[in-house]
């Protein structure tokens, strides 16, 4: 079931297009803002509200890498792998963050603090290598800065 | 001093310029201008005439891209703009710092350029990652909506815009102008075939002007100034000053607004401060992930459109990424075609398998483990994936470094290649 809060904000979002179905992938991540990923049911409504099939909407949602299917972490790294960051260090940033977390790729930890998950270039390669938790930003990575940085995020 | 009018008002680690600041350093005259003393027609003519160029990628006139939207009583009365923001090109950082840097100049130019092509609503597509420019942004466009800048009756003129931003959700598919409007209305960002172009059929069948962010942020300077006054800022042809970008082992990574034509080497040595020390020079990506490599020979060539173009190359988006002796060629190769291959939507065959055919042969070339015939391989993929045999340009955007690497860097495939083992009898 849809909240009320999140119908009222999709409703608002297909006010902004010439048919409502534009608003698919809005949809998908104001769910996704409020549950930290979008389930089955929020995906029936929401499919519903938008005019379209469940599938088709999954459809969507599945093709874009930062709609979560499955439930994530409270916070959310993504670590850049694109050809800058790789060549400034990306790397020892990747196995010290897999050693640091204690999970590889695409998990989560045990606690529920983090995911960690690739992404493609983050359009920071001044500051290579970088990566993105939540809305912040972090450039010019070294192993040795990540405990400083994940420290801020309980 | 060369004139820097995209980034003037930009400062690192600032602020942006709120719009009261904004309109002392002189915004929104352009604005103004079109509006009170300019048609459509007569802005669609001045930019033309300024031989500005897209900086999204493919170089296309600006204002030819314009006029062929068609105007009229006969045409289509609803007309679309889109911002194309989903910078996603491996190694491009610059649209970024337009948006962050300084958001009413960009809000500026999509009213003026909605107003040039007949559009009543402009849809900025702004990749999710992007979030400050996100904020930078709505706080701009609500700023102008509460000036009269933006909205029902702009500056009393009659004129009328909605301005939206519709943040993605990932795909560097969503980069390339059709599979952006597909991802605009909902759908699983694949590519259009063309023709129609959008321009004629685009956003749910209207004509539609799929614009990037740094070709539009050049509107009102040109608006302003003249054409005249804008291709003079460019030591070529190709007219104004561009945003170019370095990163790798250099001493200075960044992004300088310098004028068109400016050659690799002064970027390279004296605004990226040359390379790192320990690492030498070995050939560069001088526009992004999917642009051909260049070598040292061609140091000295201007940065524009057409002398990249005849050097075998592309300006790309203008921010290169540099290759250098400690970093493994097989190793740069295999992260651009991973990239190329993940990121493939998946539509059309060529694509969807030959890029991960692509990669695992340059992961084996890279173990030293190729197989004699691999790089024979190599090459017929350059061709089936090349231009014209796939749906859209991404595949052949991949091949441009592949194709490039096999001809300028043949001996470190062939060092990929397994040795056979010799056995004792043949041995000695």
């Amino acid at each position: 079931m849809l909240s009320d809060e999140e119908r009222r904000a999709i409703e608002t979002e297909m006010s902004r297009y010439e048919h409502k179905r534009a608003a698919s992938v809005d949809a998908l991540k104001i769910i996704q803002r409020h549950r930290g990923w979008v389930d089955d049911a929020a995906l029936r409504d929401a499919a519903e509200l938008l005019g379209g099939s469940p599938a088709e909407l999954d459809g969507v949602a599945t093709f874009y890498n930062l709609i979560f299917r499955h439930p994530v972490g409270r916070h959310v790294i993504l670590l850049c792998d694109s050809i800058s960051c790789w060549i400034c260090g990306y790397e020892p940033v990747h196995r010290e963050l897999r050693e640091r977390l204690g999970i590889a790729m695409g998990q989560t930890t045990p606690d529920g603090r983090f995911t960690l998950l690739p992404t493609a270039c983050l359009g920071a390669c001044d500051g290579a290598p970088v990566l993105l938790i939540d809305d912040d930003l972090h450039r010019n990575l070294t192993p040795g800065c990540l405990d400083t940085i994940l420290a801020n995020y309980d | 001093m060369a004139e820097t009018p995209l980034t003037q008002n930009i400062q690192p680690d600032r602020e942006p310029l709120a719009l009261r600041d904004y309109q002392r350093a002189g915004g929104y005259q352009a604005l103004r201008k079109a509006l009170q003393e300019m048609d459509p027609q007569r802005i669609i003519a001045v930019v033309k005439d300024s031989k500005l160029r897209g900086r999204g990628g493919a170089g296309f006139p600006t204002g030819t891209k314009w006029s062929f939207v068609p105007q009229g009583e006969d045409a289509p009365q609803r007309k679309y703009l889109v911002a194309n923001a989903d910078e996603m090109e491996p190694g491009t950082f610059k649209d970024r710092l337009l948006m962050e840097g300084d958001p009413h100049q960009f809000v500026e130019a999509l009213i003026i350029s909605a107003y040039a092509i007949g559009a009543q609503t402009v849809y900025i597509f702004l990749r999710d990652e992007y979030r400050l420019a996100a904020r930078h942004l709505e706080r701009a466009i609500h700023e102008a909506r509460a000036a009269d800048l933006l909205g029902r009756d702009i500056l009393g003129s009659g004129f009328a815009v909605d301005l939206h931003i519709h943040t993605s959700a990932g795909r560097y598919i969503c980069g390339e102008e059709t599979a952006l409007l597909n991802a605009l209305e909902g759908r699983r960002a694949i590519p259009r075939a063309k023709p129609p172009y959008p321009q004629q059929a685009g956003l749910w069948g209207w004509p539609t002007v799929v614009n990037n962010v740094e070709t539009l942020c050049n509107v009102p300077h040109i608006v302003n100034r003249g054409a005249e006054w804008y291709r003079k800022l460019s030591r070529t042809e190709d007219g104004g000053t561009k945003l170019f970008g370095v990163s790798g082992h250099v001493n200075r990574p960044g992004c300088w607004e310098l004028p068109m034509g400016t050659s690799m080497r002064e970027l390279l040595e004296e605004h990226a401060g040359g390379m790192q020390a320990g690492y030498r020079f070995r050939g560069v990506l001088p526009g992004g992930g999917s642009t051909p490599f260049l070598v040292a020979e061609h140091l000295d060539l201007p940065l524009d459109f057409d002398h990249l173009a005849q050097a075998g190359s592309r300006l790309g988006t203008g921010t290169m990424v540099v290759l250098d002796d400690r970093t493994s060629l097989l190793g740069f190769l295999g992260n651009l075609e991973h990239f190329y291959a993940q990121e493939s939507c998946g539509w059309c065959t060529p694509c969807r398998d030959g890029l991960p055919w692509v990669e695992r042969v340059l992961a084996a070339l890279a173990r030293g483990e190729g197989q004699p015939g691999d790089i024979e391989m190599l090459h017929r993929h350059t061709r089936f994936l090349g231009p014209g045999k796939t749906f859209c340009a991404h595949a052949p955007g991949a091949m441009g470094p592949l194709e490039s690497a096999l001809k300028y860097f043949p001996e470190d495939f062939e060092a990929g290649i397994r040795q056979p083992v010799r056995t004792t009898l043949e041995a000695g």
